[in-house]
């Protein structure tokens, strides 16, 4: 009965990207564009028609030299939940069901095909991490030849996003059918950005899955909670050092940062006055 | 050359004049239509619209028309449900304009979409939780009922008219025409409201989000009620445009008096409630995602506590007392101006809900984004403009829009001229069928 239980258990992929590694080198967004067959033009200079499925951010704490501090974020899709399983704000919202949350790993995925363009998605997405088709995608000559297999090119006209390298899931799974596992190892299904970086601040697997590095940083709350607004929190860290990007929105994303600075934590997040993170939760409730 | 088609009774100006008016207006539309098939051909990267900007112009200008084409649903249910009868008198133009309107909404959708081919997805692939998809289908199936309740009016061309079949079918459509009044009230309140569940519905913008009432945000119910309140207001003021060009008075003091106060009421009632929503929005919606109200309305070039006075003040409660109070009401300079700033009330409302709410940076360290649409994007927004202007200018010359014109603009010697002929109303009356008169 207990191998059954786990059988069943539904897989809930994240990551948790370590601020206080990541050294802003951008190679997790070089090994995006190449494992994901992300489109680029000659002239990139407007960002905001860029298409970066991984995106890193450059902030600092706002002090003088020598006070002063920076630090790169990494930003790919972060995969909401939403206030309950599959109420991602992009998905609620695509009226032709072109985006899928997917309960089975929690991957928010996108379907091309099925995408008019409406560009709801867009709007609706807090962290502009879905992209836009303004142009048909235009290979340099002979790099058609290295484009990766497995992802298909978009064309114009259609949203695209971080998937979470899906197709890496699809042969991880391929892997364990062929190996007679049911279960996909940590090790078989790692996302690009996460191999790429030399510094090792990214790490990936189930959040749900007690022997996975992620899970065991993150330590995620089994119980849904409450904040001070009432809002719904999903896998709310019990890591201090942990965060997520815009948690009090209750968009409940599945991509977790780790910094040992206050004021790195505390600019994942909106605050009034002399609000603190951890007044948000000074009344938590079990669901 | 054209006296044949025109109603009788009515003067009209020479066929050149007309002409030459209706090839200025299509020179504009042209302008319009090559911005379209450049977007169509070649992309929306003819758009100034980015990946902050995914909705822009043309959703602002969908939202905008739609809600100045809301005088036509709550004519239609003031006149047919809630039995206004004075209103007879202007419902033909209030369709007409919501016609006009609504297919404009729909053609600025088919440029707006990445993928126009793929339209239908929407409905094959509908995804019931998506506000946009309930949009999809109430505006559809509305701007059908508004197309049945203008083909009447075509149907009403005097020569359309002599043939007993559309004659007669013209005469059974305005017998049943309270049906589709009551269904075009009932899917306008839907797509009216979906349109401002669209942003009222976005967790992840704290500016346009709203609380709800089940499952609908409060956006929901406030875009109905101010489409019913402004919309009524553009009616009038098209009306009282078409006035001035025409150099007549087409249609009398009473059922624009009448209409001009409900559309106050209205107004007035719907600002106690936009004021109450803002409040609470500042004062508890905001501060719990994390955000102080001024937070909107500063470091940026454009939307400062202006934007917000020209709405809430401005454009909302002004116009609504200019209108409910008898002497600024029967006035006509104030009554128009309220009109006016009626429309930019609720033009600015629209604008805020769309693009002020792609402006807003909502992580702690992005910034704002400004946009400046591109000559395509404002050429395809006039192109409906110039559309609606032909259409008007085409319905005033041939069909018997305005029910008293006759009355009120009467032609010496024109009373022996009526016609007699085969397809003339069953009871020898040689007026055109109007509403009252079924």
């Amino acid at each position: 009965m207990k191998q059954e239980h786990t059988q069943h258990r539904s897989k809930r992929y994240g990551m948790v990207i370590d601020l206080d590694k990541c050294t802003g080198c951008g190679a997790c967004m070089v090994a995006c564009f190449s494992e994901n067959n992300v489109p680029f033009k000659k002239d990139e200079t407007d960002k905001r028609l860029s298409i970066t499925w991984m995106k890193v951010y450059r902030i600092d704490n706002g002090r003088d030299f020598p006070n002063n501090q920076v630090c790169y974020i990494p930003r790919p899709c972060q995969h909401c939940a939403g206030q309950h399983e599959g109420h991602s704000p992009c998905v609620s919202v695509c009226p032709a069901t072109a985006t899928d949350y997917s309960r089975e790993t929690g991957i928010v995925s996108q379907i091309y095909t099925r995408c008019f363009g409406c560009r709801y998605c867009m709007g609706a997405c807090p962290y502009h991490a879905r992209y836009f088709n303004w142009w048909d995608p235009v290979w340099p000559e002979g790099m058609e030849k290295y484009l990766s297999p497995n992802v298909s090119p978009r064309m114009r006209g259609v949203v695209e996003k971080c998937s979470f390298c899906f197709h890496r899931y699809q042969l991880a799974r391929d892997k364990a059918y062929a190996n007679r596992r049911k279960d996909v190892k940590e090790a078989d299904y790692q996302t690009a950005c996460t191999q790429a970086c030399p510094a090792g601040a990214i790490t990936f697997g189930d959040l749900n899955n007690p022997g996975h590095a992620v899970h065991q940083i993150v330590k995620p709350n089994d119980h849904v909670v409450k904040n001070k607004a009432g809002i719904s929190i999903i896998g709310k860290s019990q890591n201090p050092n942990v965060f997520r990007m815009l948690e009090r929105l209750g968009t409940n994303t599945k991509v977790y940062y780790l910094s040992s600075r206050e004021w790195v934590r505390k600019a994942g997040d909106n605050y009034i006055a002399d609000e603190k993170p951890e007044d948000m939760f000074a009344e938590q409730k079990k669901h | 050359m054209d006296s044949a088609l025109i109603p009788e009774g009515v003067k009209r100006c020479s066929l050149w004049k007309f002409l030459l008016a209706l090839s200025i207006t299509s020179g504009v539309l042209l302008w319009g239509v090559i911005a379209m098939l450049l977007c169509w051909i070649k992309g929306l990267n003819q758009t100034n619209m980015n990946d902050y900007y995914g909705f822009a112009l043309w959703i602002w200008a969908d939202l905008a028309v739609i809600a100045l084409g809301g005088g036509a649903f709550f004519s239609g249910l003031l006149k047919y449900i809630i039995g206004k009868d004075e209103l007879k008198n202007l419902i033909n133009y209030a369709v007409l304009i919501g016609f006009i309107c609504y297919s404009s909404a729909l053609l600025i959708l088919a440029i707006d979409v990445g993928q126009p081919m793929r339209s239908w997805f929407i409905f094959w692939h509908a995804n019931i939780h998506s506000m946009l998809t309930e949009v999809a289908f109430c505006l559809s199936c509305y701007f059908a009922v508004l197309t049945i309740e203008y083909i009447p009016l075509i149907l009403e061309n005097r020569q359309i008219n002599k043939v007993p079949f559309f004659h007669h079918l013209a005469h059974n459509m305005h017998g049943v025409m309270a049906i589709f009044a009551a269904t075009g009230a009932f899917l306008s309140f839907f797509h009216q409201g979906s349109l401002g569940g669209v942003a009222g519905v976005l967790f992840g913008r704290p500016f346009a989000f709203r609380d709800h009432i089940l499952i609908w945000p409060y956006t929901f119910f406030l875009f109905t009620w101010s489409a019913a309140a402004f919309g009524p207001c553009f009616t009038l003021f098209i009306t009282w445009m078409t006035e001035k060009i025409t150099r007549k008075k087409l249609v009398k003091d009473k059922p624009i008096l009448l209409l001009a106060k409900i559309s106050g009421w209205m107004i007035v009632t719907y600002m106690v409630v936009k004021s109450i929503d803002t409040w609470y929005w500042a004062t508890h919606t905001a501060p719990s995602l994390g955000f102080n109200w001024e937070f909107f309305f500063k470091n940026n070039p454009l939307y400062g506590k202006t934007m917000l006075f020209s709405e809430i003040i401005l454009g909302g409660w002004i116009p609504g007392l200019l209108l409910i109070f008898r002497p600024t009401r029967e006035n006509s300079v104030t009554r128009t101006t309220a009109f006016f700033l009626g429309m930019a009330g609720v033009c600015i409302n629209r604008w805020v809900m769309v693009l002020q709410t792609m402006a807003v940076p909502v992580m702690s360290f992005d910034s704002w984004a400004m946009y400046i649409p591109s000559w395509q994007e404002v050429a395809t927004t006039i192109l409906p403009v110039a559309y609606g202007v032909i259409l008007v200018m085409i319905s005033y010359r041939y069909l018997p829009i305005f029910p008293q014109e006759k009355e009120l603009n009467p032609i010496e010697g024109s009373a022996g001229s009526v016609d007699k002929q085969v397809g003339q109303t069953p009871a020898g009356d040689d007026s055109p069928l109007q509403p009252a008169q079924i």
